[in-house]
């Protein structure tokens, strides 16, 4: 009950962060013992990590996370750097073995399809709800449609009422 | 006694708001002026109970009655007064109810300052107000009741999370759910105007005040929390797209575009239907922020099992409400009378892509974060992480920021770019200058970072150039600016503060995504580091007690260019109860950025791990956030749109929009 209702309110603020909670050392992601040598290689080693989801956090990038199975990725992606492998060839390495979920930016294929062109499908439904909502009521030079009889007449005392206490104008 | 007083009023507040429910709108229909009547003192009332229950829950917290389970559950003895009274809404069952206090009070407040409002709206308002406050009472009674004794009691309680005993996080709850729960005005106005079929522009005159509200403590809800995950977490992060977060930001997202929205419907009688869906539609998103936090199902992947009635209980509410909403809505929306014309370049058509990159925005964060959760139904397991959104929603925020300064620079109705984009010169002009400054100085990080920058000076600068053309700086004697400047509206100043906190934010997220130094490195003492033109030494680790945990305390000297600049002393901690560790960062704050120290593990051959980092302008980004929660005020404080002010408002309203 305790741990429960405490993660309550973890989860209600963040739940990236309830991980930082659960393991049992608050120190985080890269330890100074696996950097590279190699500062190049460094930096796409901790480039490749960003996108690397760690399989029993939350939702947290190995490079962020200080659970023992992120460092274990970590230490692999770096050793298959040093063997030579291209940034993608490592991802790809990492991705035979721990299956899609391993990757923060899921791929663009036909069960992502949606998750990909939603953006991009309500964009140009907006847009062309607003294009059809101005070409539906306001013609290409700007007039607006012509007044009805009752609205001419309607305009015609509002004009006349307007001018006889209009107040001075101000300048 | 005092618990079961308490109780016994959550449960007398449940039946006033079964009757502020259904005599009202009862009252409404058959236009009865004595049952109409009743919705405001039942209002009152209801705010009353609930704040009696919920200070028989803070007491028991403040005086450890650990005979309350949920007392037992999340707090301490030994736990400091601040702590105590913040644990009680530190989980769910106590921050359940704050949230149903909070809707109260905000009923109560449309019943004590809305004497102007018609009484059939009124009526409906409130009763619609009370349904949402009907179901979340029994939803609390039902299945999350804090006020449930334990026999026998235990001698002390479990505690409350150590990395939640923090000062930013105390407050951080409430003002996340005065956002939240504040969109629910909008909704009731939203229902109430769909029963009469009647919507005019003091509608919106009567909705912005509440939604302008519910958009600050939100505004400075989401970033209190951003801020005590970049001091707390030792990392430097200030946002994770996390689900949880996600919850969050996707109310503030439509509930943003909601208060344009309303804004074009109150000058110009234009936008309404859209603006009624946009104020069922925000509130529907507060609602499953609250579902997805609390029903357990972003929690797969640890084993913290929720109890699923929970989860399928506001499951139902939120069907409940955003499905009767939209039902009302797709039923009653072809009634409302269109309202004023305007042409594509316009302020309206400003307001109009303002809503539509907002929207796609919202959208775009519904569905990374929704999507997982769906493919999981059907046994498929992807990741949507921070790469997803910063491909999706970052791109859509270029334009959006890019629109920002041009919208209050254009005339209602009908304007031409030119004009406007002339207004701008001084802006583009400085961002120009931003831009190849950027370029100069940094050889290193992202090539689109520069742009990044221009862009947020583009928007401060733009925000200000607003406020100097109205004045007409430069055009008129100075004192003729100064007179011009006093005469407008307080709303402009707003407009311009919250727009300028804006660019700020921008800056700030950009360099310090960008430009953040750092180092990891093992430390022995007597070694030095250098960072950012820092020199840190590391003079050892010495140990320290606090008033309910043990720490060891990293020390640090910090010089610049030879001269002492501060000490730092960042320390890892292990609390009594529950026996957690943490670890507090180490932060020199400056302007030019944030140095932030981290102490880690000792380590085999001697030293410790230390963590450095130098996070430039990362203040910008919570001073940005303050900033537009100040611009809201201030805009909330103008006379036309003050909360206790709206007869003066409906008179307006018959005059012609400016």
């Amino acid at each position: 009950m305790g741990k429960r209702a405490r993660f309550f309110l973890l989860a209600l603020i963040s739940a990236a962060v309830a991980v930082a909670t659960l393991a049992a050392t608050p120190a985080v992601a890269v330890e100074p013992d696996e950097i590279l040598p190699d500062p190049a290689l460094e930096a796409r080693a901790r480039h490749i990590s960003e996108g690397l989801r760690c399989l029993v956090c939350q939702n947290q990038s190995i490079d962020d996370s200080n659970a023992p199975l992120a460092r274990d990725l970590r230490l692999l992606v770096r050793e298959r750097l040093k063997a030579g492998d291209s940034d993608s060839q490592v991802v790809r390495f990492i991705e035979d073995r721990y299956g899609e979920f391993v990757l923060l930016r899921p791929p663009f294929e036909g069960r992502t399809l949606l998750l990909w062109l939603t953006p991009v499908l309500v964009l140009l439904a907006g847009l062309a709800a607003a294009f059809y909502a101005f070409r539906g009521r306001v013609s290409p030079t700007g007039a607006v449609p012509a007044l009805t009889g009752a609205e001419e007449n309607k305009l015609r005392a509002l004009l006349a009422d307007a001018k006889s206490n209009e107040p001075p104008k101000a300048s | 006694m005092i618990i079961e007083l308490g109780h016994f009023a959550l449960v007398l507040a449940l039946l006033v708001a079964i009757l502020q429910m259904v005599v009202p709108a009862w009252g409404a229909h058959v236009r009865d002026r004595r049952l109409m009547a009743m919705a405001e003192p039942a209002a009152l009332c209801q705010f009353g109970l609930l704040l009696v229950a919920f200070l028989a829950l803070m007491n028991a917290y403040v005086t450890s009655d650990f005979s309350v389970a949920n007392v037992v559950a999340n707090s301490h003895s030994t736990k400091p007064l601040l702590y105590r009274i913040s644990g009680v809404w530190g989980n769910h069952e106590g921050s359940m109810l704050l949230w149903v206090l909070i809707l109260s009070l905000f009923g109560a407040a449309v019943a004590a300052f809305g004497r102007n409002l018609p009484d059939t709206l009124k009526a409906n308002v409130l009763a619609v107000q009370a349904s949402i406050a009907v179901a979340f009472c029994l939803f609390i009674l039902l299945t999350s009741n804090p006020f449930l004794r334990i026999d026998p009691p235990p001698a002390d309680g479990n505690g409350l999370n150590p990395i939640l005993q923090d000062p930013a996080l105390a407050f951080h709850p409430p003002m996340l759910y005065t956002g939240y729960v504040g969109f629910s005005i909008a909704y009731s106005f939203a229902i109430a105007a769909l029963i009469e079929g009647r919507l005019d522009a003091a509608w919106a005159r009567w909705v912005r005040p509440w939604t302008l509200a519910a958009w600050m403590c939100l505004t400075l809800g989401i970033a209190m929390g951003s801020w005590w995950s970049y001091y707390e977490l030792g990392w430097g992060g200030f946002w994770f797209w996390d689900p949880v977060e996600n919850a969050s930001f996707m109310p503030w997202l439509a509930g943003t575009a909601l208060l344009h929205s309303a804004l074009v419907m109150e000058k110009r009688d234009a936008l309404k239907v859209w603006t009624i869906l946009l104020a069922i539609l925000t509130f529907s998103l507060s609602l499953m922020g609250t579902f997805l936090v609390r029903s357990g199902v972003l929690t797969s992947v640890h084993a913290f099992a929720v109890d699923p009635r929970r989860g399928v209980f506001i499951l139902a509410i939120m069907t409940l409400f955003t499905g009767g909403g939209l039902a009302l809505f797709a039923l009653r929306a072809r009634d409302l009378r269109q309202g004023g014309l305007f042409a594509p370049i316009s302020r309206e058509g400003s307001l109009v892509l303002n809503n539509i990159l907002l929207t796609t925005a919202c959208a775009t964060v519904l569905v990374g974060t929704l999507y997982p959760l769906v493919l999981q139904a059907l046994g498929i397991k992807i990741s949507v992480g921070p790469p997803y959104f910063n491909l999706t929603f970052v791109p859509l925020m270029v334009p959006l920021l890019l629109a920002l300064p041009f919208g209050p620079l254009l005339a209602w109705k009908r304007s031409d770019v030119l004009g406007a984009a002339q207004r701008l010169m001084f802006a583009a002009l400085l961002a120009a200058v931003v831009l190849a400054l950027d370029f100069a100085v940094f050889h290193r990080g992202p090539v689109l970072a520069p742009f990044g920058l221009a862009l947020g000076a583009f928007v401060m600068a733009g925000a200000v150039s607003d406020l100097v053309y109205r004045a007409r700086l430069g055009n008129v004697p100075l004192a003729e600016t100064w007179r011009r400047l006093k005469s407008q509206p307080r709303s402009a100043f707003g407009t311009t503060l919250a727009h300028f906190g804006v660019g700020l934010l921008v800056v700030g997220v950009v360099a310090t995504s960008a430009y953040r130094e750092e180092r990891i490195l093992v430390m022995k003492p007597g070694d030095e580091v250098s960072i950012a033109g820092y020199k840190l030494a590391f003079r050892g680790v010495a140990p320290a007690t606090g008033p309910n945990y043990r720490a060891e305390v990293g020390l640090f000297d910090v010089t610049r260019g030879g001269a002492p600049v501060t000490k730092l002393e960042p320390s890892k901690r292990i609390y009594d109860a529950p026996p957690q560790p943490t670890t507090e960062a180490g932060i020199h704050v400056s302007w030019r950025g944030d140095l932030y120290v981290v102490l880690g593990d000792a380590q085999k051959g001697g030293g410790y791990a230390v963590r450095l980092y130098f996070n430039p302008l990362v203040r910008f980004i919570w001073l940005g956030a303050l900033i537009m929660f100040i611009g809201g005020g201030v805009s909330l404080s103008d006379r036309r749109l003050r909360v206790g002010a709206p007869g003066r408002a409906r008179r307006f309203a018959a005059a012609p929009a400016e």
